[in-house]
């Protein structure tokens, strides 16, 4: 029960049910990406606006489960406005607080809420789904991003 | 009227389900992904291995002996168990997925450019990829026969579905996502009188009625001896005797052979034609087991038992606000599919769980189905002779759980 508290956390939930920068088509989008987890069916695409090295803007849309929702919508809150470093080195301490690899390379702020999910081993992946897309995005990997 | 099952008992022959899951028993409803094991099935497969094992029909030595005619009496058991006319009408795969594929390559090399196969908008996706790759391979036309709102199949779309082309009407049984059970014997008739043929996907159906493949006119019938209590990576293939006698081999190798030069090969006859290399031995043994232990009970019984918590699960569904039932035909298996407002399926499966609850969440292996209802998954609780009034009890429960968890 602590631990279902705990995936499923009122800034989650509250994610989950008004996701931030949702269905939102950033003016100037210059970088996109699409992901899909083919075991699931959830599936976001995530647009970027990055201008000198900064996202200024960033909005997704898709569906998916509250975790992957959740994470998305935190996702876009935590990258907007930040260079593109900084956002790289967010990605891999997510990456590293849902996963325990790599390392912590950015203090994770609000970001934290999502620890939760490292006791739910099989709900990574939907936790995950919405950064590595916008990691594609960002690199403009152009191709479909799959994570199973 | 048979007595009830004694479900304390038959509980008792499924040492699985004897578990606690996150401190709360386990309740078990992902039947139709695959069903626990009874003993009987795990002592008969542990058995063969201690005693029996041998390479079959090759040696002449006693184990060889003993695998050769285990091996044969299982054939004879599903033989028996489907209403074959015969056990050489049974050829062992790794399941329906293997079936199918076996009939789409072998049947298929016979199809031409235009030819037409029917499938249904239920079927699980192996029943439609198949019948893809063929496409791509001959040019056959693939033709879909569509469902209702109710999950229900359109059989009054079928006659323009069936023309001169149509060279195989392949069908699901049972539907794994929606719990549909199709009118197949009418489906087999009006194919039949087109001059096609019929194969029927019984991976689900198989475990929960008495089945008749003559009765019901088809001429392939395909399942997985997982789904019926029995063992993983074993199958089988019902096929026609005439049918397998003109089919092309599927795959080459020791076992399907009469004789073997550099320049050409004789093939040997049906069943063994179609099972190329050593076969799953100890699988064919344990998947005759559980047909002996569904017979021993009565699918009958076992029917009866399963429409009873059916239609107790679908009155407790019917007062839970917040709840949709996917598919909703009248004749159905025990299969309850559902989608909950605000609550994707991952997250209740998830809640579930954590209650002790297994159950799918997912796309089934279905996508079309998924599109048709418009959700990108639903929350599948699928029953099983073993489940109980006190284990959908504790369903509806953990569903109320589930609101509360992801509503607050
Ligand atoms: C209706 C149906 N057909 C075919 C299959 C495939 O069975 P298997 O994976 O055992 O080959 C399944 C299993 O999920 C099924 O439910």
């Amino acid at each position: 029960m602590n631990d279902l508290r705990a995936l499923y956390e009122d800034v989650i939930l509250d994610h989950n049910r008004e996701p931030r920068n949702f269905q939102h088509r950033p003016e100037g989008a210059n970088h996109e990406a699409y992901g899909f987890n083919p075991l699931c069916g959830d599936e976001f695409k995530v647009l970027l606006q990055v201008e000198d090295g900064v996202v200024t803007d960033v909005g997704f849309e898709g569906v998916g489960c509250a975790i992957a929702v959740a994470s998305t919508s935190l996702m876009t809150e935590a990258i907007k406005g930040k260079p593109v470093e900084e956002v790289e080195a967010l990605f891999q301490s997510v990456h590293h607080l849902l996963t325990g690899e790599g390392e912590e390379a950015a203090p994770l702020g609000k970001l934290q809420v999502l620890a939760g999910v490292h006791e739910f081993p099989m709900r990574i992946k939907c936790a995950t789904l919405g950064w590595h897309v916008m990691k594609a995005a960002l690199e403009d990997e152009g191709e479909t991003v799959c994570t199973e | 009227m048979a007595p009830r099952l004694d479900l304390d008992a038959v509980r008792g022959d499924f040492p699985c389900l004897n578990q606690e899951v996150h401190g709360h028993p386990l309740i078990y409803l992902d039947n139709a992904a695959t069903t626990q094991k009874p003993q009987a099935v795990i002592d008969a497969v542990a058995r063969y291995y201690e005693r029996d094992n041998a390479n079959v029909h090759r040696g002449i030595h006693a184990l060889a002996e003993r695998a050769t005619a285990h091996y044969e009496e299982a054939r004879a058991r599903v033989a028996r168990f489907l209403g074959a006319a015969e056990p050489a009408e049974i050829v062992f795969v790794r399941g329906t997925t293997e079936a199918i594929n076996l009939v789409a390559s072998s049947l298929g090399v016979t199809f031409h450019e235009g030819d037409e196969v029917v499938i249904t908008e239920m079927e699980h996706h192996s029943n439609i990829v198949p019948w893809q790759l063929l496409r791509d391979r001959v040019g056959i036309r693939l033709r879909v026969l569509p469902m209702d709102d109710r999950g229900v199949l359109q059989l009054d779309r079928l006659d323009e579905l069936l023309t001169d082309r149509t060279r195989l009407v392949s069908v699901v049984h049972g539907s794994n996502a929606l719990g549909t059970l199709n009118p197949v014997a009418e489906i087999a008739a009006a194919a039949h009188a087109a001059g096609a043929l019929v194969l029927v996907d019984g991976a689900q159906a198989a475990p929960h009625l008495p089945l008749d493949v003559r009765a019901l006119g088809a001429d392939f019938y395909c399942l997985s001896g997982h789904k019926v209590y029995g063992p993983m990576g074993i199958g089988c293939l019902y096929g026609r005797r005439a049918l397998l006698e003109e089919m092309a081999p599927y795959q080459g190798g020791g076992e399907m052979i009469r004789r073997v030069t550099f320049e050409e090969t004789t093939f040997a006859p049906p069943p063994a034609r179609f099972e190329a290399g050593t076969p799953n031995v100890a699988g064919a043994v344990g998947l005759a087991a559980a047909l002996d232990y569904l017979d021993g009970l009565g699918l009958e019984r076992v029917a009866a038992h399963e429409a009873e918590l059916l239609a107790y699960g679908l009155a407790q569904l019917d007062n839970l606000d917040g709840v949709r039932l996917i598919g909703t035909a009248p004749e159905r298996l025990a299969i309850l599919s559902l989608a909950v407002d605000n609550a994707h399926p991952h997250d209740i499966a998830t809640i579930l769980d954590r209650d002790g609850i297994a159950i799918r969440a997912g796309h089934h292996c279905a996508h079309p189905v998924m599109d048709h209802f418009g959700v990108p998954a639903t929350a599948r609780a699928s029953l099983a002779l073993y489940n109980t009034r006190a284990e959908i009890d504790r369903l509806i429960a953990s569903i109320h759980h589930v609101m509360e968890v992801l509503g607050r």
